[in-house]
């Protein structure tokens, strides 16, 4: 238990520092998508909410899963296409077409 | 069979080493525009790569149900995905209460899963995954529910709150140390998670609406650290490293934003901006100011030759960036320099002004950052205001008994004339009055903030045929 402990903490520190020099270079331009991509991201804890479904473990476990799936899922989705939509918004006034 | 089983595992822990990467190339191309939506496309590849390497997981036995809330999820997230991009921040709010809430129920079930011998280790984080995102999911809903203006927007303050939010946050920490010493007391859990729920309540109440982008960007950082908690109960990586990430931007983004207030984490968070407003608005006082006419500032754009045009909610809540960008196409169109100056905390979320514009059409590089412009001021002819308020406030730089004095503003009164567009001489939101109103190359525009904008246009096209 004790290594595993260890060995998250470090990843968790390795990534909250990746983070922060990663997205201090975002142009604040961008925060808006900026935060729906990293919400979208986030809902990666879909993957623990499947595994919950998908053992079927207890009758909670299984419906606090269905819950948590739906309610990850729906920032999957919705979380990339609105980030999509505002990103293609963007454009300089550069001519790029004739 | 256990080889087998063990070597599904080391690909399952492959396949979330590369989805971990692709997170993180995702983030890093979203730094410029020109970048930024191949950062999507790698989000999007390894947030697949780690949903299919999760199915092959040993002992799943069900894949219908997940294939039916896959279904329903992605049924709720289209329409979410669509929203006007003026209730992008609602929209924001809205999904870190998803986010958060998915975060709980896993963690609550594997409590129940796990007790009545949860290791102590676990135990904790367990109780920091669900504290802090059951937190999550009332005060994002609290958010949420005051930018769509379903909840009063005025701040909720009242004697001893900071005492109360204390001393309920301090009731969860205790209750989640006895949890760890004895996780068979289940009857406990639901205290603690439906204290962790009344907290995000009365985080949320003493929020006024021009605290919105601090408190969205912190609700994201605690999102993605709950989620970097439940990383740590399931021993999943991939999750730590999701949760780092989100927990980290949004913890840059409510730095970057208290800044801009020039205001503490702890006073956003336990000072609400009302009490403050109440003293200030007592001072209002009837001083002359100047008007002018749609024509009349038509005619002093026209003249111009550099004009900087600085929008903030209140052009939101108009819809009057279609109208803007028109005026920025008619005055381009006359040879005259238009540029943009963005305040960090304009409007109700981080970015949300130079989303409103680019969905305008506007060119993202006539959107200038309030450190880029500031020096431009002076060469300005004129600054033409759209609904914002606070953020181009003189007092702030001189005035030491105004609430915001310290906070960094747009210097706009260093522009040869400025004229406001306002639908009265009410105090904005805070309810500070504003001394740029009374200043000599100050002109008023009065009225609604798209009508006036597009009668200037009208003005412009008219003179120019």
């Amino acid at each position: 238990m004790g290594s595993t402990l260890i060995d998250g903490l470090f990843v968790f520190m390795l990534a909250a520092f990746i983070g922060f020099e990663v997205i201090k270079r975002i142009s604040p331009l961008l925060h808006t998508p900026l935060m729906s991509i990293t919400n979208a991201l986030d809902a990666i804890a879909v993957v623990g909410a499947i595994v919950l479904v998908g053992k079927h473990e207890s009758r909670l476990s299984f419906i606090l899963g269905v819950l948590a799936v739906i309610a990850a899922t729906s920032n999957i989705v919705g979380g990339f296409l609105i980030t999509d939509r505002m990103l293609r918004m963007f454009k300089t006034s550069r001519p790029t077409k004739p | 069979m256990t080889a087998l089983a063990g070597n599904t595992q080391h690909i399952i822990e492959l396949i979330y080493l590369v989805a971990s990467a692709l997170f993180i190339l995702a983030l890093k191309w979203m730094n410029t525009p020109a970048t930024a939506r191949r950062g999507i496309l790698a989000g999007e590849i390894g947030m697949v790569l780690a949903i299919g390497g999760t199915l092959l997981q040993q002992g799943i036995v069900d894949y219908q149900w997940i294939a039916i809330a896959l279904v329903i999820g992605s049924g709720i997230g289209v329409p979410l995905g669509l929203v006007q991009m003026t209730a992008v921040p609602q929209r924001t709010a809205l999904s870190h209460a998803f986010g958060a809430f998915c975060v709980t129920l896993v963690g609550t079930a594997e409590f129940y899963l796990g007790t009545p011998s949860i290791p102590g280790f676990k135990m904790s984080v367990l109780c920091v995954e669900v504290i802090l995102g059951g937190l999550t999911v009332t005060g994002s809903l609290m958010a949420a529910g005051k930018l769509q203006e379903v909840l009063p927007q005025r701040p909720i303050t009242y004697k001893g709150q900071n005492f109360v939010n204390l001393a309920l946050l301090a009731s969860t920490a205790v209750i989640a140390v006895y949890l760890v010493h004895n996780p068979g007391a289940t009857h406990l859990y639901p205290v603690m998670v439906g204290i962790a729920l009344i907290v995000g309540v009365m985080l949320v109440i003493p929020i006024g609406g021009a605290d919105m982008p601090t408190v969205i960007s912190l609700l994201n950082s605690y999102a993605g650290l709950s989620a970097a908690a439940m990383g740590f109960v399931l021993n999943n990586k991939l999750l730590i490293v999701a949760g780092a990430l989100d927990g980290s931007s949004g913890f840059i983004l409510s730095v970057i934003m208290s800044k801009a207030m020039n205001r503490s984490f702890t006073n956003v968070v336990f000072g609400a901006f009302g009490q403050v407003a109440a003293s200030a608005a007592g001072a209002q006082e009837a001083r002359p100011v100047k008007s002018a006419s749609p024509e009349e500032a038509a005619g002093i754009l026209a003249a111009a030759s550099k004009v900087v045009i600085v929008p903030g909610y209140g052009m939101a809540v108009a819809q009057a960036q279609h109208k803007v960008r028109e005026l920025y196409d008619a005055l381009s169109k006359r040879g005259i320099d238009v540029r943009f100056a963005i305040h960090p905390v304009a409007g109700r979320m981080p970015g949300h002004m130079n989303v409103l514009l680019a969905e305008a059409d506007v060119p993202y590089d006539r959107l200038m950052e309030m450190d880029d412009i500031n020096g431009d001021f002076p060469q300005t002819d004129v600054s033409l205001i759209i609904g914002a308020n606070d953020v181009t406030n003189p007092a702030a730089k001189t005035d030491k008994s105004s609430p915001i004095y310290g906070m960094p503003v747009l210097d706009v009164e260093k522009s040869h004339t400025v004229m406001v567009i306002k639908r009265s001489m009410n105090p904005g939101f805070a309810g500070i009055d504003n001394p740029l109103y009374y200043m000599d190359q100050t002109l008023m525009l009065f009225g609604d903030a798209k009508v006036f904008v597009s009668n200037i246009v009208k003005e412009l096209s008219a003179s120019h045929s």
